[in-house]
């Protein structure tokens, strides 16, 4: 076999490994791109959240069109189809059913549930405070309720345990089901079986929905109505359907564009497709590298590969067109070192990214590093081996040379360049309080009309901004609810004085067994409680002879078994346990929301309350932004640490302060131009651009370099200059591809790096040095 | 069906004869030029399960025409507040609003003290047979619920009152349990 057959069958058994191990990789477009690699104790509890939170399995839905009635039956009808589904553990439209299911269990269950149990409240003294307060109630319009129920609960412990609760943030409702604030919607809480963070199931249970819907609007003849729907299984549903139709369409665009801008260029298919073999080693190495890495592969990262398309195809364009004239030899002899130090530029640029704690920038940053160097090497070692000196390229030089009598006219442009450079930087110094989106969700793939849908649902359901939290861990269940109760002692101190509003906590309804236990050892037996109850009520206008149920009530409690999470199944009340208490690797999670009152949280009289408990408390909004100022200033870290690894890789290689100058300088007035360029068209920058502006210098510098070369000791001939022509439309093309992305990481990247590309090559054209100029 | 004409009917007989010196539209129209004041109140209710009426005294302040704030003072000090469509309670440290508009039978139960404060018939009239008895200086209006789902909660209320000064209000629930609640106005000196 030949050295070529030979080099070409092992490329072939790594392109099938690496197709293999692709094969087999996980790939997801979930929101761990967007979470920390190292998370805070603090962060922690976000990414539980957002990960496994039951949160996460929530979906909430409106009904629109028709009139209230309408939507009532139509909201009673999709409840009663979506709870005989697997799919779904709750469904929740505010019918009465479901609520009297809440209220029943807290009824049965109240003597184990009250936190107002205990052995003085079954005293003489404790029993005619408690009846007579139910009977001052009862002179209240709020003591309607009690009146049916004085019998069994004179002490009103289900007042009790109401009062505790969040009447106020109930949704309204209308009809007898839940409704939007304005009444024009009916409106739903649905929780689904599968965890948030699988996307398949998620995609599943929302077609299921949206069936059920349809088929639920054609039995009750409601057709003209609508369903809107949100939550964090649909957003994760949309953004990996966006990430994957871009995946798709980004690709073929800029696939088809550099095809067919090469195909131009050489008239021969032989050449494109072996022009091709770096750009599709590359792809796949990356893919290969993140997957035995992370693995995990973000959507986004494959997405990425558009721009590494129009970067892996230079090495190639460079080798065909250069060497076309002078042979293999040659290239390698008066090219390959500029050609590998632009690699090395590009290499820094993209390996900056691997060392970031988002773990999305490090998946882009590790798959273009290796694509670019599998593409450079597949280039330097195995294209020449299947040319051989074999190229036939069209002659390019009349290009070439058109392209040098352009560089003739262009140099006038120095001082305009300059200056609009410079304004450029006073634009930017001007506005540098405004240059930037200080908000996370800037980054995240879900649309804006999404992301007023769930805004509006989630007002007019009436869910908490439960901004704050309260959280505490533990090793098993009952010491978490332990603890949960703990805090709520000192939690219900700042509700008494008015800090806050209120909280949640999952010991509400399902109290620790100590507590249970506590309780029910608190309630008397019939022999003790009657003399009491006697004695209590002496003067009192209700008589101990109408409280046989309440004494038969009391019995009973003594002996029901304790309350178990199994107990809450069938009540919405379940949801909300499960929702504050959570069980992961580490142990288990209590969250305890609060409820801000009229004034907001003070943070500090927050951590005075909860001052020697293990208690983390988390303002949500506060731990997003500080995740995404620590992004923004580790790229801001990483940018730096890149440019300064490409400045000193250069003035390795150059020794040579005034050269280094003239590479530098093209590449950092580009930045400030497209830079300045962006903001004025109303872009908000965020830490992708940042990263941009690195990738502009690590990837514009392989222009540059050539003029230095051509400036140093060799003429830079035609075919050369057409080259770089060719290889920077490429690259423009590749990057600009991103920039008509709805991915706001991948469009960041394509609009800045796109133009910054090209005029990468315009500047280091124009300030390229007098005296090389032929 | 045939209760609501059997009690039309009734009214309508009741209503004839007093037509002509003193009718329901002329006490509205007295009513209406209410524009507000502050009175004390009693209240009992009279409660089957207990032994005794349980008694509470407080404040109301009624402002033209739907702001109408309930302060009870004795036995437990509780704020109500009647505001448009908005009702607020507030007891010890809670405090709870329902939006009325949702809960049209408990709109309809508010709507019987808000309508004959402030005099609107129309708003009386969409729930209530109204019966009027009596002189300008000593008139009983007597609203029958026309509602069934009203009448399951209150089968009657009587408001008694002198000239466009209500003074007692007194509602007969469904399961035999009434309230009486008298209004002293106070003078605003």
């Amino acid at each position: 076999m030949s050295r070529a057959g030979r080099s070409l069958l092992l490329w072939l058994l790594a392109m099938l490994a690496g197709a293999a191990i692709v094969w087999n990789s996980r790939f997801t477009a979930d929101m761990s791109f967007f979470l920390p690699a190292h998370p805070t104790a603090e962060q922690q509890v976000l990414v539980d959240q957002l990960k496994e939170g039951a949160v996460t399995r929530l979906l909430m839905l409106a009904i629109e069109g028709g009139d209230a009635k309408q939507r009532a039956t139509l909201s009673r009808d999709l409840r009663s189809r979506l709870e005989k589904m697997s799919e779904f553990v709750s469904v929740q439209n505010g019918e009465a059913i479901s609520q009297n299911a809440d209220r029943e269990f807290l009824f049965q269950h109240r003597y184990l549930l009250s936190p107002a149990i205990t052995p003085e409240r079954f005293t003489v003294a404790g029993l005619r405070t408690a009846i007579s307060d139910s009977i001052d109630l009862l002179a209240s319009p709020a003591g309607m309720m009690l009146k049916p129920l004085l019998q069994r609960d004179p002490t009103g412990e289900l007042v009790e345990l109401l009062s505790r609760l969040n009447a106020g943030s109930q949704p309204n409702s209308s009809e007898g089901v839940w409704a939007s604030r304005d009444g024009e919607r009916a409106m739903l809480l649905v929780q689904t079986r599968a965890l948030g963070s699988d996307t398949d199931a998620q995609e599943a249970a929302i077609n299921a929905l949206r069936s059920q819907f349809a088929a639920s609007a054609t039995s009750t003849g409601l057709t003209s109505t609508k369903m809107q729907l949100s939550g964090p299984g649909l957003f994760a549903v949309n953004s990996r359907a966006t990430i994957k139709d871009e995946v798709t369409r980004l690709s073929l665009i800029s696939t088809l564009a550099i095809v067919g801008m090469l195909f131009f260029v050489y008239r021969s298919f032989r050449l494109l497709t072996l022009g091709l073999l770096p750009v599709v080693s590359g792809a796949l190495a990356g893919v290969v590298a993140v997957s035995l890495v992370y693995g995990t592969v973000f959507g986004i990262t494959i997405g990425f590969g558009s721009a590494l398309i129009g970067e892996a195809v230079d090495y190639s364009i460079y080798y065909f067109v250069q060497s076309g004239r002078n042979g293999l030899a040659d290239w390698r002899e008066r090219f390959w070192p500029t050609v590998r130090l632009g690699v090395l530029t590009s290499v820094c640029g993209f390996g900056a990214l691997v060392f970031s704690g988002f773990p999305g920038l490090a998946q882009l940053g590790l798959y273009s590093l290796s694509g670019v160097l599998t593409a450079a090497i597949v280039t330097r070692f195995l294209l020449p081996q299947l040319t051989g000196n074999d190229i036939r390229m069209r002659d390019l030089a009349p290009l070439g040379r058109l392209l040098e009598s352009g560089i003739h006219h262009i140099h006038g442009l120095r001082w305009p360049i300059l200056a609009l450079a410079l304004a450029a930087a006073v634009t930017l110094f001007i506005d540098r309080e405004d240059l930037w989106n200080p908000e996370l969700s800037a980054l995240s793939p879900v649309s804006k009309a999404d992301q007023d849908v769930d805004m509006a649902l989630r007002a007019d359901i009436g869910a908490p901004d439960s901004r704050f939290l309260v959280v505490i861990r533990a090793t098993d269940r009952e010491a978490a609810l332990q603890a949960a109760e703990q805090t709520s002692l000192r939690l219900d101190v700042l509700v008494s004085k008015g800090q806050i509003d209120g909280y949640d906590s999952p010991a509400r309804f399902l109290p620790s067994q100590a507590s249970q236990n506590a309780r029910r050892a608190s309630l008397p037996t019939t022999a003790d409680l009657r003399p009491n109850l006697q004695a209590a009520l002496k003067d009192s206008p209700l008589s101990d002879k109408k409280l046989e149920a309440f004494i038969a009530d009391l019995e009973k409690a003594r002996q029901a078994p304790a309350l178990e999470r199994e107990t809450l199944n069938g009540t919405s009340l379940a949801l909300a346990v499960d929702a504050l208490l959570m069980q992961n690797p580490a142990g288990w999670s209590v969250l305890l929301p609060l409820r801000p009152g009229e004034q907001p949280i003070d943070v500090a009289e927050l951590r005075t309350a909860l001052a020697g408990s293990d208690a983390l408390i988390i303002d949500m909004k506060t731990e997003f932004d500080k995740l995404y100022n620590d992004y923004l200033h580790e790229a801001m870290l990483l940018s730096l640490g890149g440019l300064l690894a490409i400045v000193a890789l250069l003035a390795v290689t150059m020794r040579s302060g005034r050269r280094l100058l003239m590479v530098m300088l093209p590449l950092v007035l580009a930045v400030l131009i497209v830079i300045a360029g962006l903001h004025l068209i109303g872009e908000r920058l965020h830490l992708l651009h940042l990263i941009g502006m690195l990738l502009i210098v690590a990837v514009g510098s392989n222009y540059a370099l050539f003029f230095d070369r051509a400036a140093s000791n060799h003429r830079l001939d035609p075919e050369t200059l057409a080259s770089m022509l060719i290889a920077n439309l490429s690259t423009a093309i590749g990057f600009g591809t991103l920039a008509l992305s709805k991915v706001p990481v991948l469009h960041a990247i394509g609009a800045t790096v796109g133009p910054g590309a090209i005029l990468a090559l315009l500047l280091a054209a124009i300030f390229v040095p007098r005296e090389t100029r032929s | 069906m045939i209760n609501r004409f059997i009690g039309g009917l009734l009214l309508a007989l009741l209503a004839l004869p007093s037509y002509a010196a003193f009718d329901v539209g002329q006490l509205m129209a007295d009513l209406a030029k209410h524009k507000g004041g502050k009175a004390k109140f009693v209240e009992k209710k009279y409660i089957s399960l207990l032994d005794k009426p349980v008694l509470s005294t407080g404040e109301m302040t009624y402002t033209a025409p739907d702001r109408l704030e309930k302060r009870t003072l004795t036995p437990k000090p509780e704020t109500l507040l009647l505001e448009k469509e908005m009702l607020s309670i507030e007891r010890e440290k809670q405090k709870l609003s329902i939006n009325l508009s949702n809960q049209p039978e408990a709109l309809a139960f508010i709507d019987s003290i808000r309508g004959t404060l402030s005099g609107n018939r129309a708003a009386l009239e969409k729930n209530y047979f109204l019966h009027l008895a009596g002189t300008t200086e000593k008139w009983v209006l007597t609203l029958l619920p026309s509602e069934p789902k009203i009448a399951a909660l209150v089968v009657r209320i009587t408001v008694s009152g002198s000239k466009n000064q209500i003074r007692s209000i007194e509602y007969l629930q469904a399961d035999g349990d009434r309230s009486v609640m008298s209004i002293e106005p106070v003078e605003i000196k």
